[in-house]
């Protein structure tokens, strides 16, 4: 056990033990932070598998974007007190069998398969060659994924705003 | 399996967040935490992909995946949230087993 070792166990619990609480949490407000601490426990795995660029892409798009969107649901769409939120369960037991299936097929195929490993290449920066793919062998999704943000953008605008001015106009 | 980390180790731990986003989108009433739910397993795959970068044969287009699932994830939250939101204006509510109308 070297400190890589140890860093990888504490950052795996860190990160399962939260998404437990994400999962099982009663109120709706634990699981927002409850998620703030999976994102933050990935981006921790992305380091220890030498994925800087993407490590920080998470924190600053899962925790500075799309965690703050979903608090903004939860405040709007809410009241966080109220009892119904708090028991809003349904279909535990097929839940528990169909997930326990699912987990125990994968983590069999995970551990059974033998995986063609390359001897691991030493730690490198990944911005620069990140930027070079996305700009040659990737660019054709790359430019629809920026034509597709856009669409996202307006489109959310667009559906959030109706209700007002769409029963203005008819 | 050893005790020493390799590529397993990440596998499954990338497993068991699945499973347990994949038990939140089941259960769960509230449309919100179903998509945390959907956030979970986005991030399960993107943890897959970037082991496979690290230990397996795939070079950095993982890495290049990885970066479009979460810019989908971005779009997705964005759009879902928008939806979201005019459903409580219309109907009051955002428990997904109550919202069976099409129109009012």
């Amino acid at each position: 056990m070297n400190f890589y070792d140890i860093a990888f166990y504490v950052f795996a619990a860190v990160t399962i033990v939260s998404a437990i609480g994400v999962v099982f949490s009663r109120s709706i407000v634990y699981a927002a932070f409850a998620l703030l601490f999976t994102f933050f426990g990935v981006a921790a795995i992305y380091v220890l598998l030498a994925a800087d660029f993407i490590a920080v892409t998470q924190i600053l798009l899962y925790v500075g974007g799309i965690l703050v969107l979903i608090v903004f649901g939860v405040m709007l769409t809410s009241r966080a007190y109220s009892v119904e939120i708090k028991r809003g369960v349904l279909q535990v037991v097929p839940a528990v069998i169909i997930v326990g299936v699912i987990a125990g097929t994968l983590i069999g195929i995970f551990t059974t398969t033998p995986w063609p490993i390359s001897n691991m290449a030493p730690y490198q920066e990944t911005a620069r060659p990140i930027g070079a793919l996305l700009m040659t062998q990737f660019v054709l999704p790359f430019e629809l994924a920026s034509v597709l943000l856009l669409v996202a953008l307006i489109g959310a605008v667009i559906i959030a705003r109706r209700e007002k001015g769409g029963k203005a106009q008819q | 399996m050893t005790l020493h980390v390799g590529l397993c180790h990440f596998l499954i731990v990338s497993a068991i967040l699945f499973a347990l986003g994949i038990y939140g989108v089941i259960t769960r009433k509230n449309a919100i935490m179903v998509l945390m739910g959907i956030e979970l397993i986005l991030n399960s795959a993107n943890i897959n992909f970037i082991a496979f970068t690290r230990f397996g044969l795939m070079d950095l287009t993982g890495q290049v995946v990885a970066i479009f699932v979460i810019i989908l994830a971005a779009a997705e939250a964005a759009i879902l949230l928008a939806i979201v939101l005019n459903i409580f204006q219309q109907l009051n509510t955002v428990n997904v087993d109550e919202v069976d109308k099409l129109k009012n």
